[in-house]
């Protein structure tokens, strides 16, 4: 009696899945579709399901309109900084943090904390007032001169696995003559690897899909990132929707390659602290 | 050691110092001077005392239409998601084949960036051409309006939102996950059947994880900004004005940086009530492993 209702339960759920699959697919099905058509397959009535021959051109239109290369170019620069300031800074403060005792330490790590509370749409514009100051505006400076501060979602992920590790392991090498730095450099760093994955595939995606900083800072054509080239092209050829869907489509793919290629990271990432990208 | 570990200690937070200091501290600092003053970052700035608040909840319709907007746009969004976020990461407990890619499916649209997910949106959205119209018409049901129609914009948006739920649900499962096994199977035992299951013993162990989900939740849905910025410009007759636009028209395109500085700290002040309630409430329904708090 047992058995058929499990399998019953089981193929209803399969079915349930595979249609809440089709759902979520068929937006990104939609987008591909469009991107290989022609402007008048496109507008054509009734609409068609599929372009009559895909139109792989489009992609390489897109570059041709759109300083496309560029944005890449700008948008690369920008992430690699990130991620080089993501790891640098918040490996050390979440070593300092959590493996060096000191006074002020528990203050400082509370106040870290703190900031993850605090919504930044306060500092938003205090922000930008400040680089008016420093003459950033313009410049990448503002894009990518806080990741070598820490950020507080990091540092709090890289402190708990910071003290999972043995103490013996510091002081074992401490005796033997080494100074924090190294130890940190070759003892802690090379286990700690599967975590400073994380922090930087996070930060790939943060800085990669972040919107409004670049939208701030960014007023010259050719500084813009993909988010804002591809946000201006759609302001400028508002019914082009192969193209905007082809820029689209080029605009998300290394996010997608990033993904299959870092799976677990992702997951992990997500578990330890709930990151919105 | 002692004073080695004292040295290094400040030296390796010294980045966190200093950042705390130059991206937290001083731009509080700056955004309270500031939200006194009628400023434009050009000229010089003129103290009006608490003026900007007083324009704000007196002489601005503006800034009361984003209030309403932002508390509807959240108030349907925020639920919904932790609601159909929940039910996936059910489904994604189950033991049918496939379920790694089921749960990838479900993902990946929370890792596109925003300004994709727009414009995607806003082609779906079309009116003539655009998927749903079209399978509505296949139908044969009256095209809508979606965000085009000030009566759908929001309803829209949220439909839109609830696609990304994917980084919710992982956190889900997650969860769910580190529920032990004999504890759902002993309601079984004691021939409880899957409601049973659910109602006590699924939804206190995961309690803590649907309170992070929810805080998380309102403080992201009420700084909703991309979305209705690209694809609405606000619209259409202000009905997608979130608050995070208004302050950030205020700012960068009525230059009243000061005027925006006091509806920021408007904000903080609410979302801080907001938090303060729902943590104090939490000692109720959440439930912590041990019975601490």
């Amino acid at each position: 009696m047992r058995f058929p209702r499990a399998f019953a339960f089981r193929s209803l759920v399969t079915v349930l899945m595979m249609l809440l699959s089709a759902l979520f697919l068929l937006p990104f099905l939609w987008q591909l579709r469009s991107s290989v058509m022609t402007i008048s397959e496109i507008f054509a009535s009734p609409p068609g399901a599929f372009p009559h021959v895909p139109q792989w051109r489009n992609y390489v239109e897109v570059f041709s309109i759109m300083p496309f290369a560029r944005y890449y170019l700008n948008s690369l620069v920008i992430v690699i900084v990130n991620i080089i300031g993501a790891l640098f800074a918040n490996t050390i403060i979440a070593y300092g943090l959590a493996r060096l005792k000191f006074r002020g330490r528990t203050l400082m790590f509370s106040l870290s904390i703190a900031t993850l509370m605090m919504p930044t749409s306060i500092t938003l514009i205090p922000t930008f007032i400040e680089w008016h100051f420093f003459h950033g505006i313009n410049t990448f400076l503002p894009l990518t001169v806080p990741a070598f501060f820490g950020n507080a979602l990091f540092i709090f992920m890289l402190v708990q696995f910071f003290r999972g590790i043995p103490l013996d392991f510091d002081e074992a090498a401490y005796i033997d003559g080494a100074k924090y730095p190294q130890i940190l450099l070759h003892i802690i760093v090379p286990i700690t690897r599967p975590a400073l994955a994380v922090v930087a595939i996070f930060t790939f995606l943060g800085s990669w899909n972040d919107y409004l900083g670049p939208l701030l800072y960014l007023n010259e054509r050719r500084l813009y990132t993909l988010a804002l080239g591809l946000q201006s092209m759609l302001s400028q050829y508002t019914s082009d929707w192969h193209l905007l869907m082809a820029a689209a489509t080029l605009v998300t793919a290394p996010l997608i390659i990033l993904f299959f290629l870092a799976q677990k990271s992702f997951v992990e990432g997500l578990t330890m602290g709930g990151i919105k990208a | 050691m002692e004073r080695s570990q004292r040295f290094w200690g400040w030296i390796f937070i010294m980045p966190l110092t200093l950042g705390l200091t130059i991206w937290v501290a001083f731009p509080l600092g700056i955004s309270l001077v500031a939200s006194t003053w009628r400023w434009d970052m050009i000229g010089p700035p003129r103290f009006i005392g608490l003026g900007n608040f007083i324009t704000m909840f007196t002489a601005d319709p503006l800034f009361l239409q984003s209030v309403i907007v932002t508390l509807k746009y959240t108030l349907l969004s925020v639920p919904l998601q932790l609601l159909i976020a929940f039910g996936l990461a059910l489904l994604l407990t189950s033991r049918v084949k496939g379920i790694g890619i089921y749960r990838t499916v479900f993902y990946i649209p929370s890792l596109i960036p925003v300004v994709v997910s727009s414009a995607m949106w806003l082609w779906l959205f079309d009116q003539s051409f655009g998927l749903f119209n079209i399978i509505l018409q296949q139908l044969g049901l009256p095209a809508q309006g979606w965000i085009f129609d000030s009566g759908q914009v929001i309803q829209s948006l949220v439909f839109m939102n609830l696609w990304t739920v994917g980084n919710i649900v992982v956190i889900f499962l997650a969860g769910l996950q580190g529920i032990p096994r004999q504890l759902r199977e002993a309601v079984s035992i004691d021939g409880g059947n899957l409601w049973h299951e659910f109602r006590h013993v699924i939804v206190p162990f995961m309690s803590p994880v649907i309170f992070y989900n929810l805080v998380i939740g309102l403080i992201n849905n009420l700084q909703t900004f991309t979305q209705p910025y690209i694809m609405t410009h606000g619209g259409p007759s202000n009905a997608s004005l979130t608050y995070l636009l208004e302050i950030y028209q205020q700012a960068f395109q009525f230059n009243k940086m000061g005027y925006a500085c006091a509806m920021a700290w408007v904000f903080i002040i609410v979302t801080m009530i907001l938090s303060a309630v729902l943590f104090k409430s939490s000692g109720r329904w959440v439930y912590y492993e041990g019975g601490g708090k």
